[in-house]
């Protein structure tokens, strides 16, 4: 017998939003975050990202699609071991269609990484760099191929407090500059760094609204030092 | 498509784990190297052997008295004295193609000079014997169709009964008593070295085989015939008029054994070279099982890596990889062992060939043939055991590579 994780949810998520999903284990967001990463596709339903109804493509498509409108951020960081941070934040590009010398590349990435605050730790290891730091070394990563939308998946999960707000903080940096972020997080209090929250359970959307008082990491970071 | 940069993520895969994959290499390039040197070992034996068949002479056919049974004992090859002085002659009269034919009689004898004496075998030949067996001579002249025809007391000496009688002196000119009998050495036989049965060929007299029968061996028969033909393509049709000719005269009647045998230097080389080239397939084999086992070792790591690697592998399919790059990256990763290894092996392969050759002085021959198929052998080995586990990291959800732990 299947049984659906998801069922009947209809979300509309507009460009620039900052969206955090929120639900106990097993409520479906899990599911419902890899069918807006493309990594899984409905049983039945639609999908339409940037337009373009994504739900019937094959594998190998929805991987171009991954490769070019999709940032991914994980819990664990999955960064590659003993690979340097601009390496890492490369990963992308090499998969990527266009044809980039590997003098581009790098340059590349060392913009990349200095926006989010990791100037000259280019060549350090993910085994040297704090937890924090592997993080930003994964946005980072997300960002290089100027997606359409950033996937976070429990981000503060690995992360102590004062860190996990850190990295709201660069959310909410990307998210000015216009970067649609949906995150997964089962915390209340980082959700309220993003716009909107949505709450699953069993599958169905609970509710839908708004952030009406938003945390602000940089004045919550100034508070706390 | 991105082929060139797969390359790359392969390669820095690789260094990432230095010392694994040399260990991985480490079994192709000991089969690799196995093969090359033991295939190279057997090939030089071959050489050899083929070196010391084609110092028989060139287009040669050789004849042998035929064993015959005598109050029920039974004589050995040679012994039965079935070949006359006059069948030789009737070969020389009536086998078209022939250019020369040296009667054959031998016997192991003492011989003496001075105070020195040695056992050594003594050849009975015609003149014409030297340039059968492209056996020149060192020093001295051989004897002549005179010599051979007035039954002279001449006879030339091998380098080894030369050295074993007369130490450093020259010999050519010296009396050597052979069965009491003087016989003047007129001159001394270039070294030939061991024969293919690991017979001294230098420790030799050979003299006319009139004076032989006459003074030496004794009898009048013939222990058999050295025959050359004056061209290849006459070899198999003379060979077998050699052996009408002989049944016809030794009246044997159709269904009877012949009571000789007739065999072509062809025929010689082909049972000298058979051991060798079993050995060469025997060394050649058991190499190549190394090499199987060093592709079995790459396989074996290859998987060992995909499981190991599986979040990676979820990462590359997140950020975009097809499943094709994935299974091009493991299978260059697997390629490059094996090749990188193959490469390494060959060069082990010669140098421990050449260094058998210097201290073991076995001859080896390493041919661009074995080296070439040597490479192509392990890069296949690469590619077939690393298709597998690359098809396996290919075929990998993503999802689930993502959250493996």
């Amino acid at each position: 017998m299947e049984v659906p994780a998801v069922r009947g949810v209809s979300l509309e998520i507009k460009r620039g939003e900052f969206v955090a999903l929120m639900g106990a284990s097993g409520s479906g967001k899990s599911t419902l975050m890899n069918i807006l990463g493309c990594l899984d596709r409905p049983t039945t339903g639609h999908y339409v990202l940037d337009g373009a109804d994504v739900s019937g493509l094959d594998r190998d498509r929805l991987a171009d699609i991954r490769n070019r409108k999709i940032g991914f951020v994980f819990q664990n960081f999955n960064l590659l071991p003993r690979t340097s941070a601009r390496e890492n934040v490369e990963l992308p590009l090499v998969y990527s269609a266009q044809h980039l010398t590997n003098a581009q590349l790098r340059e590349r990435a060392d913009r990349v990484l200095a926006s989010v605050g990791l100037g000259g730790r280019e060549d350090h290891h993910p085994s040297q760099l704090s937890g924090g730091q592997q993080q930003r070394v994964a946005i980072a990563r997300a960002l290089i191929n100027d997606p359409e939308v950033v996937l976070a998946d429990e981000p503060t999960g690995n992360l102590d407090s004062r860190t996990s707000v850190e990295i709201m903080g660069i959310f909410q940096q990307l998210n000015e500059r216009g970067i649609t972020i949906v995150m997964v997080t089962h915390e209340q209090d980082i959700a309220g760094y993003a716009r909107r929250n949505v709450v699953m359970r069993d599958g169905i959307l609970l509710s839908d609204k708004a952030v009406t008082q938003r945390a602000v990491a940089e004045a919550e970071l100034s508070k706390r030092t | 498509m991105r082929v060139g940069s797969t390359f790359n993520v392969a390669f820095r895969a690789l260094r990432r784990n230095k010392m694994r994959s040399v260990l991985t290499a480490l079994g192709i390039i000991i089969g690799v190297g196995a093969v090359i040197a033991m295939v190279g070992i057997g090939n030089g034996a071959k050489a050899q052997v083929e070196a010391q068949i084609a110092s028989l002479g060139q287009n040669v056919i050789l004849i042998f008295s035929g064993s015959t049974t005598a109050s029920g004992i039974r004589t050995g090859w040679g012994g039965a004295g079935t070949l006359k002085i006059e069948d030789a002659e009737a070969i020389r009269r009536e086998i078209p193609g022939v250019v020369a034919v040296s009667e054959e009689v031998r016997s192991i004898t003492q011989v003496a000079a001075g105070n020195q004496n040695w056992s050594t075998q003594v050849l009975g030949e015609s003149a014409e014997y030297f340039d059968i067996r492209q056996w020149p001579l060192a020093d001295g002249a051989p004897f002549t169709p005179q010599d051979v025809r007035s039954a002279n007391k001449v006879c030339v000496v091998g380098r080894t009964t030369a050295t074993q009688i007369y130490g450093n002196e020259n010999p050519v000119g010296q009396i050597l008593r052979i069965k009491n009998v003087p016989f003047v050495i007129t001159g001394v036989l270039t070294p030939k070295g061991l024969s293919p049965q690991g017979v001294d060929q230098d420790d030799i007299v050979i003299m006319p085989y009139t004076s032989a029968m006459k003074r030496v061996v004794g009898g009048t028969t013939l222990r058999g015939m050295n025959v050359q033909i004056g061209d290849a393509t006459e070899m198999s049709a003379a060979q077998q008029q050699i052996i009408a000719l002989l049944r016809q005269r030794h009246n044997i009647r159709p269904g009877r054994d012949d009571d000789f045998t007739v065999r072509t230097q062809q025929e010689i080389a082909e049972t000298a070279t058979a051991a060798s080239k079993v050995m060469t397939l025997l060394l050649g084999a058991i190499a190549g099982v190394s090499l199987v086992v060093g592709g079995i070792g790459i396989m074996n790591i290859m998987l060992v890596s995909v499981t190991e690697r599986t979040r990676e592998i979820g990462v590359r399919m997140a950020v975009g990889a097809h499943g094709s790059d994935i299974l091009t990256q493991f299978l260059i990763e697997a390629v490059t062992l094996s090749s990188v290894g193959g490469v390494i092996g060959i060069i082990c392969g010669i140098g421990a060939s050449k260094i058998l050759s210097a201290y073991a002085h076995w001859p080896t021959l390493i041919s661009m043939s074995s080296i070439a198929i040597a490479f192509l052998f392990a890069a296949a080995v690469g590619i077939f055991f690393g298709f597998y586990p690359a098809r396996k990291a290919a075929a990998l959800d993503p999802i689930e590579a993502l959250r493996y732990e």
